[in-house]
């Protein structure tokens, strides 16, 4: 099954990237696919590559590009949520790439399910 | 339909607005806050009891133990599951409506 | 880094579009019309539903001045014509209803006169059938 996720809030002030990001590994460890990962809203800081959590906390936006890289995950910040919010090409973090509102569009209609996890 | 809840029934109407447009037969899986809902013993627990007989309601368990509860505190009758459960539920029962 | 190539070619879905809360609080509102328009340019069918606190989204009389913000409401206007737009076009195979729920209209004193666009006003089963049927839920 080819799963098609959206992320509504960025890392650690919700749950919700990490819900996403613990959805996606298990679906990929079942064996299904996950071809696009949506970043809206809130949702493109995580790809906000100044991200610095504390050392002994997990880094979601690195976690995130490990999973675009290890699983061919295609990570896509939404450009203009992006540009309101200040992540931009200069500060965009490995895995991820900005692309347009329409890229959500075409993973609902292209996958399976469509999961969508915010706040 | 998996319906999931994220946010407990304390904080928010979303549980509310969930088990009012959910049709009859759906797949409900409490998440992150969400899962205070399934808590046996508190104030908001009759909403989630008085919906067992119209659908199925699941539990994530890592939200549970992050939260301090165990499986014995869970309403009798919610399932929990794991995220390689959330996952079946997501293939099997179609379209994900999130609550939020 | 992957950028997957999607088979959409004469992919018909669709999306219900669940807007719960007010405008201006929080920018949901804006950013799910947004999604709303896009998903126009790839004629899917669309659910744009009003529920719970969502209802004050379209109603009429909004005034941004004085908070400083861009008040969005005109575009549910351009929702509206979209969706009359493909319902005498032939040619457009576009089903868009634009919906609200009666409870909500109701615990909230509204009807349908409070609002910028016309809607279609239903009962919490209708609208559980409608979304139970939907291919993709997006929220804010």
């Amino acid at each position: 099954m080819k799963f098609g996720i959206l992320v509504n809030e960025g890392p650690f002030t919700h749950q919700a990237s990490d819900t996403a990001y613990q959805f996606a590994k298990a679906a990929l460890e079942k064996g299904h696919d996950v071809p696009r990962v949506f970043f809206y809203y809130d949702g493109v800081n995580n790809a906000n590559k100044f991200s610095a959590p504390q050392a002994d906390d997990r880094n979601l936006v690195k976690l995130w590009g490990q999973l675009a890289a290890e699983k061919n995950v295609d990570l896509v910040v939404c450009v203009a949520a992006g540009q309101r919010r200040g992540i931009q090409d200069a500060n965009l973090a490995d895995g991820f790439r900005i692309s347009g509102l329409g890229q959500l569009v075409e993973a609902g209609m292209g996958c399976d399910r469509l999961m969508m996890f915010g706040d | 339909m998996l319906h999931t809840v994220n946010k407990s029934p304390f904080e928010r109407n979303s549980l509310d607005t969930c088990l009012r447009l959910a049709k009859k037969g759906s797949a409900i899986l409490l998440i992150e806050d969400g899962v205070i809902a399934a808590i046996k013993g508190t104030a908001q627990s009759a909403k989630i009891e008085g919906a067992m007989g119209d659908h199925a309601i699941y539990v994530l368990g890592p939200d549970l133990k992050a939260r301090a509860f165990s499986a014995d505190s869970v309403i009798d009758g919610v399932k929990v599951v794991d995220y390689a459960g959330f996952v079946d539920l997501a293939e099997e029962h179609g379209t994900h409506n999130a609550w939020l | 880094m992957a950028e997957f190539e999607f088979e959409t070619e004469g992919v018909k879905k669709t999306f219900t579009f669940m807007n719960r809360k007010a405008p201006y609080g929080t920018i949901y509102a804006l950013e799910v019309l947004e999604t709303v328009l896009i998903s126009a340019a790839f004629e899917q069918h669309a659910n744009i539903i009003f529920v719970d606190d969502g209802v004050y989204q379209i109603k009429a009389g909004q005034d941004t001045t004085a908070i400083n913000m861009k008040n969005f409401s005109p575009t549910y206007g351009i929702i509206e014509m979209e969706k009359e737009d493909a319902d005498e076009d032939d040619d457009i195979d576009m089903v868009w209803r634009i919906i609200v729920e009666k409870e909500s209209l109701d615990a909230r004193g509204l009807t349908e006169d409070d609002f910028k666009v016309s809607v279609e006003v239903l009962s919490a089963a209708e609208i559980a059938d409608i979304v139970d049927a939907s291919d993709c839920v997006i929220s804010g």
